[in-house]
This record gives C-alpha cells, structure tokens and sequence, in this order.
C-alpha cells in the first residue's frame, strides 16, 4: 500500500495561477480538468487550484472566457547542478515513491542536436532562375512502391505498349502521410478525422496496430493497415481493405521494445476492432515471434501479399538504430515495397522514459545511411523510403526528402495540429484534448467536423510551402528532389557529420 | 424560422454556452462586469445537461404550441414571429411554466427586488445567438429545420 504525503511531493511541476480578481466562478475550467487541478470550493464560492495535479496542458487556460489562468512552471527550484537537474531528481524522487518504470509519451524530448535545424537549403539566383509555383505547374505526386530496374517495350498494332509489370505502386499527391497511430491508443474520432483529411487531401492515414474499425471501412481507399507483433485485428477484410500493408518490426520511440496498451482504454468497440477481451492490456510482444531472420520476413510479406493477390504494396517499418542500413537493405531483399524509418524522435503513446530518451538514431542520420547504403548496391529503386520520427514543418519534410526519402510520416505534428498541446501524458488516458483518451466525455472534446478541417489545412498548407521551396531551387517535381543532396548544406557540423549525411558544408 | 439546436455528439459539457448567454443578456454586455459588478447579475436562460457520458446544450425550442405560454396564468408568455418571449412586468412568479415546460428551458431569475421567469429569446438584434457562436466545439447550430 501506498504511503501518505511524502516530503518528495510538494516539488510539484505546475502552478495554475488564477487571478481571482478576473474569476466569475464559471467553473469552465473545473469540469475541463480530467486531473482535478481546478477544484470549486462550496463553501467559499470560488475556484482554486490543485497546483499537484496539473500537468501543464493547459486546457484551462484555453477555456477560461476571462482569460484568468495562466499555467506556469512552478517558481520553485533545486540548486543548479549541471549533473543532477531537475529532471533527474524528480524522476527519481518518483522511482523512489512507485518502484516502477518510468513512464512518458511523445517523442525524446533529450538536448540531441537536431540536424534538421542545422542543414540550410540551396536556393537559385540570376543563371539558374527560381520558378513561381503560383504560375508555373508543380508537381507533388509520389508513387510508393518498387520500382522495375529496367523497363521492356513491345508493339502492339504499330502502338508501343509498356511490357514489363509494374508492381503495386502507392499514389499520394502530397508526400506527407500520417503516420501509424493504433485506435485504443488515439481514439476513435481521431481516427475518423485523420481518414476524411487523408481522402481530403489525397494521402494517406495509417491504423497502426489497433485493427481497422467498422465504421472507418468507407475511407479504405486512403487507408493504410498494420500488422504488428500483436497481430490485433488482422484477418482478410482488414488487409483488403487497405491500399498498402505496413509490417510494424519496430518503433522511434521505443525501438527493441513491443507496444502496451492499458486495459483501461480497452472499451467495447476497441476490444470488437482489436478482437481482445473488454479491460485486458494489449501487449504487443517485443519481436514478431514469427521473425527471427530476413528470411522470415520474407515470409510473412509473402504470405500478406499472397493472401492479398499482388495487388498492393507491403511497406516494413522498423525503428533506426545503429545497424538501420544493412537492416534495410536485406528488408529490400526480403520483397519489401517500402521501408519506413522510425527515428530517434519518433512519438508514442506509453513508452518507458529511458527508452523514449536514450535509445536509436536521430532519423537525419539513419536516412542518409540507408539511402547511401541501397544506393551502393543498387538497390535503391526497388524499395521507397518514407521517413518519420520528429518531422515538425515542411522543412523538415524536404529536408527529409532532400536526404533521400520518398515521402514523410507525420504523427505529433498531426495531434498538435488538433489540440496537443505536448503534455506527454497520453499514458494516463486521460488526454484534455480528447485525441489519446477513449472516456466517452473527453473524446467529444475533439471534433471529427473541426479535427478533419485542420488536419486537411495542416496537409495543404504543407504542400504549397513544400511547392514554394521546390520553386526556389528551381525544382518542379518532387521526384527531382529525392536525394538531391547536393542542394543541402549543413551549417556548424563535424565533418564526419556531413560526411554520413552525405553533404557539403556551408560555403562549400 | 431559425432555430437553435444542440449537437450532443460534439457536447462537451464546457458551460461556455452559459457564460455567453448571461454576458449577452446583461447591461454591460462585458464578461467580467456581467459577473462581477451588475447586481442582480442577469439570471441564465439555457443550461447543460450531462449524466452518464451524454451531454448538451439547452435552450427553449420555441415550439409551435408551447405548453409554458398555455400555463401562464398572466399572459405574461407570449410569441411573436414564431419566438416565444416573456413580459418580466407581467411575470408573477408562479412558475407555471417552469412546472409546464417538458424540456427543462423555463429558468427562474431573481432581480433583487422581484423575481421573474427568465428564458431563451434567440438574442435579439444578433445575427447569431451568443451560445451559438460561443461554442468551441460547434455543438450548437444555427439553422432552420
């Protein structure tokens, strides 16, 4: 049994400082708390602050209508050390109290360069001129699949035709995709509004492990499925359904390590879409434990494609690490259509805390070694990369693209985009902003109308400075930008840095 | 005739609607003058139901044949094009309606000095009525049925 109040627990994270001249006691913010930071006091008729139990959503502070609460960080702090911060007293002042893993979501959140931040792009001036996307045509379009090494012609009725079959391709006209976010996970009006932005905006949206529910069956032409190490929800009409079959090896956030899935979030229609019992964890293993080898691999692609006739592309996901390139090249060899590379940034629901923040690679790095390294053996047309794992702005997404990838996952970009507010607490099921909770009342808070337009807007709002930036180099289709390293410089990096990424430095 | 009507799907139970209805209805027409200074402060006209995981937004629905109107005892209830008002002068305070009225939109309002029936009258003088246009989740809508 739990102890009483500890000394430990008065070093609390937030103050929800209300200005109690500006309160009216509307109590908006105490029925949108799901922690119970905002508390009406009867007895006293006024709202007070729970300052231990906020964690910096800010949810209150949107709502108020007198503008009265700011949330802050709370004043207080420990003596500077450059060793033990804050953060590392805290976490094991928590430790000391549970005994257990530490648990976060989103992405790492660690000081590791981001080498985004630090590549600048190439842009033409006088001999090379620039074209304006606004007058000019500009194409986004990417197919995603394998592609032939060479082409045969033959002539029907004097007409050339194309001989050779082309494999399944993926048409997505803008080369940002959502990302693999599993329902029971994020829930489902979520799901619901990444599916209508998708066929909005002519791409695609992903199920992530957590099975593919009914009522989302009507947008399965903008649907990507998954098959991860839980199988959860695989059988035939979920893999027909999709347009492409996603092998999930592994995950950014948490590479080594299989998913987790609290009981608590497994309600009715997530145990019906996941075929697991009501209030059971889903504990997806850490490996598939039909895969111990490239060989086995090869085999379960085979046997999705098979039970799907040829007709679409089966992508593998794993997460970067160290050895990604090699991964990636016996992933091409095993029959793979796609590879997605997961980096070091890579968001998820429940991850334990030294995993999120200490394990794989920044995806910058692990994308230019792949490429380089399928590009080295020849192989690189027969596999498409998508790149994921902390893409923020489209920037980053031709950057990305830039350094070799086909096109781009976008998951937290997309949660922010309807609400989150990166409070790292998805694991509580308890999301203030109704994306990462399956309660029936905090679901309604996010909009599948509201959700759908700003995913949509979000989408194009990519594509025109995605077109933009391609104008500027000079550039009118995305496929000439694909690995075109030569138009990216890095700025402040060593040069073994440059040298794994495949670029020039500034100046250079 | 344009009506008000509540989207339970998209109800989050935030109470906002509330706050822009007293603010809409006051003297100041400002939120924290409406709550802090006007005394009596202008009584609510809708409410938000919630139990069990369903919730929304009411307000009168200004029906074609209106119970509260029947039951008025003063005529203090009456219609005018369609949206059903209430003469504070005549209102006696018998809350007739309120007993009459199978939605629950009929409120009870205390003036200080008197108390009156008190209830939704589609904002007067507004193109959209305040809840409407308040709501951060579009649970409310504006639209004729």
């Amino acid at each position: 049994m739990q102890s009483s109040r500890l000394w430990t627990d008065s070093f609390i994270d937030f103050l929800v400082d209300r200005d109690q001249e500006r309160c009216i006691q509307c109590q908006v913010c105490v029925n949108q708390c799901p922690y119970g930071a905002n508390i009406y006091r009867a007895a006293a008729d006024i709202v007070d602050s729970r300052h231990e139990n906020c964690t910096g959503c800010r949810r209150c502070e949107a709502m108020c209508p007198t503008d009265c609460i700011t949330v802050r960080r709370y004043p207080g702090q420990f003596r500077e050390h450059g060793n033990w911060t804050e953060r590392q007293v805290k976490n094991l002042y928590k430790q000391a109290r549970t005994g257990g893993v530490l648990l976060s979501s989103t992405g790492a959140e660690v000081d590791l360069p981001i080498y985004f931040d630090r590549i600048v792009l190439d842009a033409c001036q006088v001999t090379n001129p620039p074209i304006d996307p606004l007058r000019e045509p500009m194409e986004l379009r990417t197919y995603i699949g394998r592609k032939p090494s060479s082409i045969s012609l033959s002539r029907e009725d004097g007409a050339l035709k194309l001989a050779t079959q082309i494999a399944p391709q993926l048409t997505c006209e803008v080369p940002v995709l959502f990302s693999a976010m599993s329902y029971g996970a994020v829930n489902y009006n979520f799901c619901e509004s990444l599916a209508r932005a998708a066929a909005a905006t002519g791409t695609y949206w992903n199920t992530g492990e957590g099975g593919l529910h009914r009522k989302l069956y009507p947008w399965q032409k903008h649907t990507i499925v998954q098959v991860a190490s839980g199988r959860f929800g695989v059988n035939k009409e979920y893999l027909d359904a999709a347009q492409a079959i996603e092998i999930k090896i592994g995950q950014g956030a948490k590479p080594g390590i299989g998913g987790h899935l609290p009981g608590e979030k497994v309600n009715e229609d997530v145990s019906e879409t996941r075929m697991i019992p009501v209030g059971t964890d889903a504990l997806s293993p850490a490996p598939h434990h039909d895969i111990y080898s490239i060989e086995d691999l090869r085999q379960l692609i085979f046997a999705l494609k098979e039970a799907t006739d040829y007709t679409k592309p089966v992508f593998v996901k794993i997460a970067a690490v160290h050895n990604s390139a090699a991964i990636a090249s016996g992933i091409t060899r095993a029959g793979a259509d796609a590879i997605v590379l997961d980096g070091f940034r890579g968001g998820s629901g429940a991850t334990p805390t030294m995993i999120r923040d200490n394990v794989g690679v920044p995806i910058e790095l692990a994308l230019a070694s792949v490429d380089d390294l399928l590009r080295a053996q020849g192989i690189r047309n027969e596999v498409s990369l998508i790149a994921g794992g902390g893409i923020r702005n489209s920037a980053d997404a031709v950057k990305a693209i830039a350094l070799g990838a086909d096109a781009v996952y976008i998951g937290t970009a997309a949660k922010i985009a309807v609400g989150c507010t990166v409070c790292q607490r998805c694991y509580t099921g308890k999301c203030p902003w109704g994306i990462t909770t399956n309660d029936p009342c905090l679901s309604k808070r996010l909009s599948i109308e509201i959700g759908t337009e700003q995913l949509a807007n979000l989408v194009e709002a990519w594509a025109h400075e995605i077109k933009e930036m391609m104008g500027l180099m000079g550039i009118n289709a995305i496929e000439s930008l694909r690995g075109n390293r030569e138009r990216l410089r890095g700025v402040g990096l060593t040069d073994r840095e440059l040298n794994i990424l495949g670029i020039k430095h500034a100046g250079e | 005739m344009h009506r008000v009507f509540p989207r339970e799907d998209q109800c989050m139970a935030c109470g906002l609607c509330v706050v822009a209805c007293v603010v809409e209805h006051s003297q100041s027409k400002d939120v924290l003058l409406a709550y802090r200074k006007e005394n009596p402060r202008p009584g609510r006209r809708n409410v938000v139901e919630e139990n069990v995981g369903v919730s929304l937004s009411l307000q009168c629905r200004h029906c074609e044949d209106p119970a509260c109107v029947e039951a008025c005892v003063n005529g203090a209830l009456y219609i005018q094009d369609g949206v059903i008002l209430v003469n504070k002068d005549h209102c006696v305070a018998c809350w007739m309606c309120v007993m009459a009225c199978p939605y629950g939109c009929m409120h009870r309002e205390d003036r200080g000095d008197r108390w009156n029936s008190n209830k939704c009258d589609l904002c007067p003088g507004r193109k959209i009525p305040a809840c409407v246009e308040i709501c951060p989740n579009r649970a409310l809508v504006w639209e004729e049925r």
